[in-house]
């Protein structure tokens, strides 16, 4: 399951150029969705840890780069998210903590962590794109919400949580007469 | 002019003789009121708290209701098939077999529309279905045709029955080239409406259980055991008790006959319940729930069984001719038919096409107390009209009471 | 009830037509014995026993029915509810698809349909069915169950089927109506018209999906839990007696919102667009996805289809 990132490497570029080559040879007909267009709720932030900076301040707290189990702060995050070695500053920015990265380095918001998730899960966030994954809200012809992956699946766990179901119907034999206001 | 006046007379003369009569019609006419009364007590309960009174639920949205409708529509298509032998064989007195044939279908078509009206939700509603005034949705409503068919067939008959009735009481022949295209075009009328009803359940792919090409040939062979069976005990009862002379060869006849649509009938079922079976497909589990239970829900078990076995015995002893020829025999035979084919029509085809419903949820259906007074009421009504035009053609067919007989100068 | 004249009026403040005069005359005339009759006294009793078909009606007499029933349905239900009438939109055909890999069978659309539709809670109606099946055994109604209530789902080795009035394009319930009391819209939603209704249920027998649902006693409806946006067609309280189903929430799709068990969902299993447009959502799930409708066998061609999103 969890290989060491340097066996998992070519493995990963291997799919990507398959992946690619698929793509360049029949491109989804999947209708194009401008990012300015997908409107999107606030992440679902725990209440006032945002933003990050507030504590993470780079002057008073240099980023510690060490991969390591955290104490104290954080250790309520559980992260179950592909191979162990994962930690949290492959995602979130060492130098803007307010900020996450994609592999290549560049700094996103997050609201636009979609495209974060997006590097492993292709697939999904070609789906998501076109309102085929996930959930939106608001007009079916017209403006959209778009939830984003972290809206359902907590990005440190993302398996999506079981739920109580609500009340099942009344049995027919169950459905009786009551007597109508006369 | 003349003939109106005549007819007020035939219409006032014919109302007078109900109300004359011996203790035992009084108190069978009593007794029927009462049912009605009965009947009509549980309906208003119905009407103010709605169907929730009954046990049909959206699983199984129709019952006993339709189930007896759809028996009557049979007994109102067979009653007018007894003018077939009749004229096919000369046997006894052709008018008055046609014409009891006729107020029997009369009879059992006002309890079929009685039927359908309880069952409606919104009977104040009830002239959105009349032709004309209302919105009928043909030609693609079998529903609708049915509408057609029974008001129809309905109309015909009392038409019919009102001729020939009046014809005798007035001394007059009955015009042969008005009454003998009535009556034959009754016949296939007859047919149609029995067939009509069968389409009705028969065109819904969504119940594979009434889904089947030989619905309506069953329909039509039931319905040719049950309905002879009530007239043979009626033809029984009537020369018992009037001047009604019936040969004992044409009742005999009548029954070889029903032995042979009993014989047509087992093998249609037959045909259903091989095609079902050796084919077990996922449709098999209607005809499962009706003889075997599903799941542990078998209440219509006794009465699927019940039915079969009413209906092959009846069959042996109409099919031999010892116990066809004698009395008791014939007339338990008569007895067990009936029991058969209303079983059959009432609990065995309407719950198992709607039970397991759609999604698969069984939903255990059995008439409620309304239901079944409801139905009590109909069936009383029925009667009630039954006997009441009995009580007046009978003495205008025996030629006792006619408009000089009624009003001597 | 009102204490006017009951007085039988022939035609009642409707407008003569150039056909039907004579239907009108022995409807109205019927119409006024029979309803004295049945539906008790009054001026609103005898127009509400004359109303006609609403694809009958002229724009004025609909605005008269409106007003008469939302009068009524304010004294019902103690507030003011707004029943409307809008037309279907050009070039839209709803489409529905639920994602049967995603799907958990919570129940949050069952009941976020009964907030917004305004059913009898007592007795209870529901226009969402789910059905918790077996994975071994795959789309199988002898071992579906729809009442399953564990502690958390999904359930190990079971799926959900959420059903609802698939809006046929071919559908059984519209043929087999005997007064055309049901039809199917040209946005290709099958609606009731509930005061033409006879309630003879014909089209429940009819219906292979289990959509239909019939007011088997007086509909109850707590004030608090009414909606007050209503669509004629749609979510308007119903009366005792007679049919209803889905309408893919006719009262909000035909503003362009979404159907509420669209909103509701929290897996985003339900979507739904127009299959008239080829840039939607809908078509890209039926021109991408493995698709299929259920009982495909009866060719009733339903609009509502199922899918598997991974």
């Amino acid at each position: 399951m969890s290989l060491p990132p340097f066996r998992s490497l070519p493995l990963l570029l291997a799919g990507l150029v398959a992946m690619g080559s698929v793509l360049a040879a029949a491109p989804p007909p999947s209708p194009v969705v401008d990012p300015q267009d997908i409107q999107v709720p606030k992440p679902p932030f725990t209440e006032g840890i945002f933003p990050c900076t507030s504590c993470h301040d780079p002057k008073t707290m240099p980023a510690n780069t060490k991969r390591r189990p955290l104490e104290g702060m954080h250790a309520d995050i559980e992260l179950r998210h592909g191979p162990e070695s994962r930690w949290c500053l492959d995602c979130h920015d060492a130098g803007n903590r307010d900020r996450l990265h994609l592999v290549g380095g560049e700094k996103i918001e997050f609201t636009a962590s979609y495209l974060l998730c997006g590097q492993c899960h292709g697939d999904k966030l070609r789906d998501w794109r076109v309102g085929v994954h996930g959930k939106r809200t608001g007009m079916w012809n017209g403006p959209k919400l778009y939830l984003l992956c972290v809206s359902c699946h907590n990005p440190h766990s993302p398996r999506f949580k079981p739920l109580k179901p609500m009340p099942p119907p009344v049995p027919p034999d169950q459905i009786r007469a009551r007597r109508t206001r006369p | 002019m003349e003939t109106l006046r005549l007819f007020r007379h035939f219409t006032v003369d014919s109302l007078g003789l109900l109300f004359k009569g011996d203790k035992y019609y009084f108190a069978w006419i009593g007794f029927l009121l009462l049912l009605i009364a009965a009947g009509g007590v549980a309906y208003s309960g119905q009407i103010r708290d709605g169907l929730i009174v009954t046990h049909m639920r959206d699983q199984v949205s129709w019952g006993f209701y339709i189930g007896n409708f759809t028996f009557l529509v049979g007994v109102a298509a067979a009653a007018i098939m007894l003018v077939i032998p009749a004229y096919v064989y000369h046997w006894g007195p052709i008018k008055e077999i046609t014409l009891l044939g006729e107020l029997l279908a009369v009879s059992a078509l006002v309890m079929c529309l009685g039927f359908v009206l309880v069952d409606i939700g919104r009977v104040d509603r009830f002239w959105h279905i009349i032709p004309m005034i209302g919105r009928l949705n043909l030609p693609s409503s079998l529903l609708a045709w049915d509408v057609l068919a029974l008001n129809g067939y309905l109309l015909l008959n009392w038409t019919v029955v009102t001729y020939l009735l009046y014809c005798s009481y007035t001394g007059k022949e009955y015009n042969k080239s008005i009454v003998i295209p009535l009556v034959l075009s009754s016949i296939p009328m007859a047919v149609s409406i029995h067939t009509v009803t069968a389409f009705l359940y028969n065109g819904l792919a969504a119940r594979p259980f009434w889904n089947s090409a030989i619905l309506a040939p069953r329909f039509l062979a039931s319905a040719f055991c049950s309905g002879p069976a009530i007239l043979l005990v009626l033809l029984q009862i009537l020369r018992k008790t009037t001047r009604l002379q019936v040969k004992d060869e044409a009742i005999f006849k009548v029954a070889e006959l029903m032995a042979y649509t009993m014989g047509f009938n087992l093998l249609l079922t037959v045909a259903e319940v091989f095609k079902e079976f050796y084919s077990n497909t996922e449709h098999l589990v209607y005809i499962k729930y009706l003889f075997f239970g599903l799941k542990g829900h078998n209440g219509l078990v006794p009465f699927a069984w019940a039915s079969v076995i009413t209906g092959a015995a009846a069959f042996f002893l109409f099919l031999i001719p010892k116990t066809r020829t004698n009395w008791v025999t014939l007339n338990i035979g008569c007895v067990l038919i009936y029991a058969s084919v209303y079983i059959e029509k009432g609990m065995a085809l309407i719950i198992p096409g709607l039970t397991p419903d759609v999604l698969g949820d069984i939903y255990v259906y059995r008439p409620s107390i309304t239901e079944v007074l409801v139905a009590a009421g109909i069936f009383a009504l029925g009667f009630l009209v039954f006997t009441l035009m009995l009580k007046i053609a009978v003495p205008i067919m025996l030629g006792e009471f006619t408009s000089s007989k009624a009003n001597p100068q | 009830m009102s204490n006017e004249s009951s007085r039988p009026k022939r035609m009642t403040s409707r407008g003569l037509k150039p056909a039907g005069t004579r239907r009108q005359f022995l409807g109205g005339t019927l119409a006024a014995v029979a309803g004295a009759l049945v539906t008790g006294c009054g001026k609103e009793g005898m127009e509400e026993f004359l109303q006609h078909n609403f694809r009958e009606l002229s724009k004025d007499e609909l605005n008269q029915v409106i007003a008469r029933l939302e009068k009524e349905a304010e004294r019902t239900y103690g507030k003011k509810i707004r029943i409307g009438n809008e037309p279907p939109m050009q070039g839209v055909i709803y489409g529905y698809a639920l994602d049967l890999s995603r799907c958990i069978g919570c129940r949050r659309c069952v009941h976020a349909c009964v907030k917004e539709n305004n059913p009898s809670r007592d007795p209870q109606i529901q226009w969402i069915r789910v059905l918790q099946m077996e994975k071994e055994k795959g789309v199988d109604l002898e071992a579906a169950d729809a009442y399953y209530n564990p502690e958390e789902v999904p359930q190990e080795g079971h799926f959900y089927m959420p059903v609802q009035c698939q809006q046929c394009k071919n559908p059984p319930c519209v043929k087999v109506c005997p007064v055309g009391a049901t039809w199917k819209e040209p946005d290709g939603i099958t609606v009731i018209d509930y005061n033409w209704c006879i309630g003879c249920r014909y089209c429940m027998a009819a219906c292979p999906y289990g959509a239909r649902h019939f007011n088997w006693g007086e509909p109850t409806l707590p004030t608090e839990d009414v909606n007050p946006e209503t669509h004629y067609l749609g979510n308007r309280p119903r009366p005792k007696g007679v049919v209803e189903k889905c309408t893919f929430c006719i009262q909000r799709t035909r503003k362009g919102l979404y159907p509420a068990c669209v909103e509701i969902c929290p897996t985003g299993s339900r979507k739904f667009g127009n299959l008239a447009d080829p840039k939607s959502e809908i078509r890209y799930i039926l021109e991408n996805k493995r698709v299929f409708v259920f009982k495909g066998e009866l060719n009733t061609q339903p609009k509502f289809f199922y899918f598997y999103g991974v």
